[in-house]
């Protein structure tokens, strides 16, 4: 049994979730590859040789890999995947558009976003936007895994791995690449941010989220939004914590002004300690708060900025 | 060009769902059934589409049970021109739906296929991308935007930290996402004149796929409870229980 994780990165750093996928795979075996398919990335294949427990990295540099397209990327992985029991990659847009293609090549069945290993054909993962938790049990001659990475503690960085060179350069012509438009933020990442600081709809706009933002600035924090906010035109959906959105687990998730539809609870309410702050005394947000404030928020915001 | 749209039947979004006593499923009797949100955004793509006179025909399939009809004559009244129902009481996995599609798919030969990027009761985000595998085609996840220009299609996407715009070959998989479009309800005259369309039923047998499981799901429970905590009264005592208790600033 061997298991294959597939790096995360934008070809200059591995993005901190391949750490929490790398634990995900040796919860279920101790022969841990790790692929890193990208262009001119060998920075992100030296990092991720340090990843504990490691033991080899298969890096495959080509233009055709450098924007992860997965056309280009699951044809690779028909290459080089070919002796591994078990595929893994982190639920996140990149994991989720590449990994189907790949089952669906090897006429193998996908398990989406695992929150735990109970064996290494039995996984653990959230249904329903997170009102039930479904054990499941796959017969597959290769599982083909999404993991949720905020249920693994991350592996640290004593490794050694050794980097092995493919050179396979497979572009299929189906897609190209055109633009990227990325958010410069000096603020950490949603995903693994050790605090959230998220709106609702009682934010009331897209411009009153710089009271939220100046907090996030003072707390060294991530801002986030309720599908809610998103639907409402306030904020772009990258910023949307919930079942449809990213799923976080921070030590301190501040909501604010967000009522608490279950499918915004699904993504956050792993999260260590919650506050929320809404003026509604009945929102359900309260019955899963650590610490509630019923509260104006456009008081309550700036004068924990001014607190803290 | 035809563009062909999957949708799925599935349990209201606004209903919460509870799990069974005998940990076997979730319990689905007498619960409102709607239309996937995720689909009800394809379908609106698919019928501005029409309407800018980039698709000539749109396509509805649905692969579920006789009363996923209904979810087709939805997207029927809301401007689709015909459905196809691939009956089965089978609950089928994405990898099935996806062969299911491919079929549907060579039959059809549409220059566009829009999905939505997940259903709302399985959670798993892949037929959209198991269909362009197994159709050789390219694909647009978690799309926010769809130009199509002649012999390709722009396609805009929810990623991680922003976005990304891919251009793809016709034909193509394209699946939605929230910020696409804000579905249209559908008028009465239009849920009337949608009676009287196309609808026409398949099996996949007839298709010649077979959608058993290939997963088994052992058990379903419900998460873990999160307890209530305390209310506080002020800014101050918030900041007071969050450095003393929690610790976390």
């Amino acid at each position: 049994m061997s298991i294959l994780v597939i790096a995360e990165h934008n070809n200059v750093e591995l993005k901190d979730a391949t750490r929490n996928v790398v634990a995900a795979a040796q919860a279920i075996g101790a022969e841990v590859d790790v692929l890193v398919a990208g262009f001119s990335c060998s920075d992100v294949a030296e990092a991720a040789a340090k990843l504990t427990g490691v033991r080899n990295i298969i890096l495959a540099e080509s233009k055709a890999y450098e924007h992860q397209l997965a056309e280009n990327i699951s044809a690779l992985l028909l290459e080089v995947a070919k002796d591994y029991s078990h595929i893994l990659a982190a639920s996140s847009t990149m994991g989720k558009n590449l990994l189907p293609r790949v089952a669906a090549a090897l006429d193998v069945a996908q398990i989406s976003d695992i929150i735990s290993v109970e064996s290494p054909d039995t996984f653990k993962r959230p249904i329903y936007a997170g009102n039930a938790i479904a054990t499941v049990q796959s017969a597959e001659p290769v599982n083909v895994i999404t993991v949720r990475t905020t249920a693994f503690d991350a592996v640290s960085t004593t490794g050694a791995a050794q980097i092995i060179k493919v050179f396979n350069d497979i572009d299929c012509g189906l897609s190209a690449f055109v633009s990227d438009q990325l958010v410069e933020s000096e603020r950490p990442e949603l995903g693994s941010a050790n605090i959230v600081v998220s709106g609702g709809r009682g934010m009331g706009s897209g411009e009153n989220f710089s009271i939220l933002e100046s907090l996030a600035d003072k707390m060294g924090a991530a801002v986030g939004a309720s599908r809610a906010a998103v639907d409402s035109g306030f904020v772009p959906n990258d910023m949307q914590v919930g079942q449809t959105g990213k799923i976080v687990a921070p030590d301190l998730y501040i909501a604010a002004g967000i009522s608490g539809a279950i499918q915004h609870l699904a993504g956050m309410k792993d999260s260590k300690y919650i506050v929320a702050i809404n003026n509604d005394p009945e929102a359900p947000i309260f019955q899963v708060a650590d610490f509630g404030l019923v509260a104006d928020l456009f008081e309550a915001i700036p004068e924990l900025e001014a607190a803290v | 060009m035809k563009v062909l749209v999957s949708v799925k039947r599935v349990v209201d979004y606004n209903v919460k769902v509870r799990v069974n006593a005998d940990n076997s499923g979730v319990d689905l009797s007498n619960a409102k059934m709607s239309m996937n949100p995720f689909c009800e955004i394809a379908v609106e793509e698919a019928i501005r589409l029409k309407e800018k006179g980039i698709a000539n025909e749109v396509v509805v399939v649905s692969v579920g049970p006789k009363a996923a009809q209904d979810t087709l004559r939805t997207a029927l009244a809301l401007g689709a021109d015909r459905g196809i129902l691939v009956e089965t009481e089978e609950q089928v996995e994405s990898l099935g739906v996806a062969k299911v599609l491919q079929k549907v798919v060579q039959e059809e030969q549409p220059g566009l296929v829009i999905l939505g990027k997940q259903a709302i009761d399985s959670d798993n985000n892949q037929t959209g991308q198991m269909l362009a595998a197994l159709t050789g085609m390219g694909q647009g996840t978690f799309a926010s935007e769809v130009l199509v220009d002649g012999e390709s299609v722009a396609v805009t996407r929810e990623i991680d930290g922003g976005l990304q715009t891919v251009s793809l070959k016709l034909p193509a998989i394209v699946t939605t996402d929230l910020r696409l479009n804000e579905p249209r309800y559908a008028s009465l005259p239009n849920i009337m004149k949608a009676k009287k369309k196309p609808l026409e039923t398949k099996t996949p047998e007839s298709l010649g796929v077979d959608v058993k499981p290939r997963v088994k799901v052992l058990k379903v429970e419900a998460p873990e409870a999160r307890k209530a905590g305390v209310q506080v009264n002020s800014v101050a005592e918030l900041v007071g229980k969050l450095k003393a208790e929690a610790g976390v600033i």
